[in-house]
């Protein structure tokens, strides 16, 4: 057991120093820019609404090269944020999953803006009335001349 | 002492807001006008009292006072003076004081200018300010008390209260722990105040509205008195915002101006509410529509404020149960229940004397097209406030926190928005009450072949995203519809009156500022557009650790990471600054210097961005990490932000359109009334 430690240990270093030294160059290694792109649409349960590509806490540093380690074992974008989800919770996903209660989330503003447009078409039809052509299309005339008349009526109220 | 006397200054602000809603309830109720002036005397009272308050508090913030908790959590040796000052609304309790003097100074403005003029109006406005000033005096003096010092007790910890504890002593602090750095900049000192501005002086049309319910002077006479206070609201509001953004683009270091974050969203939502009344007015102003819908429109507006005021306050964002723990929440949950239960009781009961003088009599006519312009609006708010909610929803019902993001908002309201350009280029042209298919399209086919032009040449220089050609459409066309309505009318002036062209514009727009001033807002909105649809939709960012002397390219752009120089402050930073040059198609254009500054005080660190800001484009350029040995290498962010300077522009001219708008005039009513004041002469009990 005793020499199980520092195996251990020395492994989970390798492990630990292999991304650094994987950034210095190692072909295979991630870049940056592909860890940011996960990482964005992120969210560590303490930062709140900080996405993990610009946040700058120790923590959310960790996650980052978790998300590294995880791509460079083939891990696809999809697996990954089921992992920090699996761990953390829902919360971490930049939108709910549409699922169960979170339905909640996609349904309500659709229906209540539907109920809008709904109470404002039945008030629009009860407003126009059958109106006498009062201004018909003619006397109306072009806009050019609304616009003149208008004018016209503001020159004439100049002192 | 002094902490004392600021104390004493809350609780007499307090008893006189008590005292005046009571005043003027009961000499409106038994016809007593004595004691209605007895109940604006008080309101007028609040002011200076609030006043002391707010001085007491800069006082013992300046001079270093730290057995005073706030000042010990806002402030420390090492602020400069004005800082000091303005850590007055650094912090929870202060800048409740702040609110209270601010929401103090307006409803004493409003009592002071028109009290003679509207004088069946005034007793509730007062009753309505004063109710609003008394709810936040009660939070400020028996939860949020910015004089309560801290205290050393002969055994255990030190105990905060106002007053000593038996045989305990002051606690001598000699250094308070510093306003977090993040608030130190500029940006974020006019920010707050603005956005409080925008937040109390919403209060005034509020109460007018309330007013009118309960005398039943349901006209649209409140509307025209409080016609100038919504668009000053609205205006402090907006430069809040738009600073707020600022503020993120500067400090935050994330490359962005608007995180849909729940305290922004907090401070939008009134602006929803109340840009979609500032338009609907206009509706019951011209054809006397829509009373209802402008009543519900400004309860709502009031009670977003009281709510904005809650989200950021009471912590109910961070946990719903932190929430339900602290005082602060519950009252002000009931507060606004409160409020807006009330406020809807009235306009029922009034609801019948609220009908319509005329009906609609078009669906292209200007008073429809505003309609679907405040449906829209509402589908916005809508899509914000229940983003913010679900996920409270969720823990209360579910315990599990979720989060809505920015793709939420984005998708959602994404389509509501270009609606709304769609109909600011429509609706100018429409007229009020008739307007048909064939006027709209003679008025419109200019404009819209031209914007059709400008997307031609737009996709013909290599834009090919489909919703950012649709964006540049929608702003080209409102700002060749506003521009052209310019020209129109300052040509038929000129061909009418002989004026040049600059005399006769400045004179149309001098005429009606309102409309022309929307105009420009409008213009304003356009240039944001363009703004935002250039960082949305190409900003392009890329991460890399590079050594000294080598590059990092982005696009067009790279940059050499030239050296770093670590060192410490004299008021207590230690900053890490690199130097970079900046390369765009290889050639040297200048150098940057990104930084990240870190507050001993407060252990925080600062990310501030190094940026090259052209109308272009803006080159911005993050230092992440480095080595211990700068040769070593560090890490940069770099990201390439299209056109992020037309918000900025679009923001001022926003700003400047509704200024003209909304700056005072000779007002030919005010002359007009005053000539047969008698009328308006107090009824003698």
């Amino acid at each position: 057991m005793k020499r199980l430690f520092p195996a251990i240990t020395l492994i989970l270093v390798m492990l630990l120093t292999l991304p650094a030294l994987a950034q210095e160059g190692g072909p295979n290694m991630p870049t940056d820019d592909e860890v940011n792109a996960i990482a964005k649409g992120l969210y560590c349960p303490v930062c709140e609404n900080i996405p993990l590509d610009v946040c700058g806490t120790q923590a959310c540093a960790q996650w980052r090269e978790l998300i590294r380690e995880k791509l460079s074992q083939g891990w696809s974008e999809g697996q990954i944020k089921q992992y920090f989800a699996d761990q953390y919770g829902d919360r971490v996903l930049a939108t709910p999953p549409a699922r169960g209660l979170n339905w909640l989330v996609y349904l309500v503003p659709p229906l209540l803006i539907a109920a809008g447009v709904y109470i404002l078409f039945r008030a629009l039809r009860a407003w126009q009335r059958p109106v006498a052509p009062a201004m018909p299309d003619g006397s109306l005339a072009e806009g050019q001349d609304e616009y003149v008349l208008r004018v016209e009526e503001e020159l004439r109220k100049r002192p | 002492m002094v902490a004392n006397f600021g104390f004493g200054a809350l609780w007499i602000a307090f008893l006189a807001s008590l005292f005046g809603i009571a005043a003027a309830v009961y000499g409106v109720r038994k016809n007593a006008p004595a004691w209605v002036d007895s109940s604006r005397n008080a309101m007028l009272l609040t002011f200076p009292l609030l006043t002391l308050a707010a001085l007491s508090i800069i006082y013992l913030l300046v001079t270093g006072h730290y057995e005073v908790e706030y000042v010990a959590e806002v402030t420390s040796n090492s602020m400069p003076l004005y800082l000091r000052v303005t850590a007055l609304w650094g912090g929870q309790a202060g800048s409740l004081v702040f609110w209270t003097w601010l929401m103090a100074a307006f409803a004493s403005a409003v009592t002071l200018r028109k009290w003679e003029r509207d004088r069946e109006f005034l007793p509730w406005v007062v009753v309505v300010s004063l109710v609003t000033l008394s709810f936040f005096l009660v939070m400020i003096i028996f939860f949020e008390n910015p004089f309560a010092r801290l205290w050393s007790v002969p055994l255990g910890q030190p105990v905060k209260a106002m007053f000593p504890p038996a045989g305990a002593e002051l606690l001598s602090v000699p250094d308070g722990r510093g306003l977090n750095p993040l608030l130190r900049h500029p940006g974020m000192i006019i920010h707050p105040p603005m956005l409080y501005l925008g937040f109390v002086s919403f209060v005034i049309p509020f109460a007018f509205a309330i007013a009118a319910l309960v005398t039943g002077r349901t006209d649209d006479r409140w509307i025209r008195i409080t016609r100038r206070w919504t668009l000053v609201a609205w205006l402090f509001l907006s430069l809040g915002l738009i600073l707020g953004g600022r503020w993120a683009y500067d400090v935050l270091g994330w490359g962005g101006y608007w995180g849909w974050d729940p305290v922004e969203i907090a401070a939008f939502m009134p602006w929803l509410t109340g840009t979609a009344f500032l338009h609907s007015v206009m509706i019951q102003e011209k054809r006397g529509l829509l009373k209802h819908w402008n009543m519900v429109l400004i309860i709502l507006t009031y009670a977003l404020v009281i709510f904005g005021t809650f989200l950021t306050r009471s912590g109910v964002l961070s946990s719903v149960h932190a929430f339900a723990q602290s005082a602060i929440g519950p009252l002000f949950f009931a507060f606004i229940g409160l409020t807006f239960i009330t406020s809807l009781a009235l306009l029922l009961n009034r609801w019948n004397e609220l009908k319509s003088d005329t009906e609609m009599t078009s669906l292209l006519s200007r008073e429809a097209l505003f309609l679907l312009n405040n449906l829209l609006f509402m589908g916005i708010l809508v899509i914000c406030f229940w983003g913010v909610m679900f996920p409270l929803v969720s823990e209360l019902l579910t315990n599990e926190k979720k989060t809505v993001g920015p793709p939420f908002y984005e998708s959602a309201a994404g389509p509501l928005f270009a609606g709304l350009l769609l109909l600011m280029g429509i609706a100018p042209l429409a007229a009020w009450r008739h307007s048909t298919a064939k006027t709209l399209g003679r008025a419109m086919w200019k404009p819209g072949l031209f914007s059709l032009a400008v997307v031609a040449v737009i996709y013909v220089t290599g834009v090919h995203n489909p919703i950012a050609l649709l964006g540049f459409w929608l702003s080209a066309f409102v700002a060749s519809v506003t521009l052209y309505e310019f020209w129109r009318g300052a040509m038929a002036r000129h061909a009418k009156s002989g004026e040049s062209l600059p005399v006769a514009l400045w004179r149309l727009a001098g005429r009606n500022r309102r409309r022309y001033g929307g105009y420009v807002i409008h213009l304003g909105v356009v240039l944001m557009a363009i703004g935002i649809i250039g960082i949305e939709l190409f900003q392009t960012e890329t991460q890399g650790t590079i050594g000294q002397g080598e590059q990092m390219n982005l696009g067009r752009y790279s940059i050499k990471f030239d050296s770093l120089s670590v060192f410490d402050t004299a008021d207590g930073r230690n900053v890490a600054r690199a130097v970079v040059g900046v390369y765009k198609d290889n050639q040297y254009i200048g150098e940057l210097h990104p930084r990240r500054d870190y507050y001993y005080e407060s252990q925080q660190p600062m990310t501030i961005p190094g940026v090259r800001s052209t109308w272009e484009d803006d080159f911005y350029v993050l230092l992440v990490d480095w080595q211990p040995v700068s040769t070593a290498g560090a890490t940069f962010k770099v990201y390439h932000n299209p056109l992020v300077n037309w918000l900025w522009l679009g923001g001022l001219v926003f700003i400047l359109g509704t200024l003209v708008a909304a700056w005072p005039d000779r007002d030919p009513e005010v002359e007009a009334i005053r000539a047969r004041r008698p009328e308006y002469a107090p009824v003698k009990a």
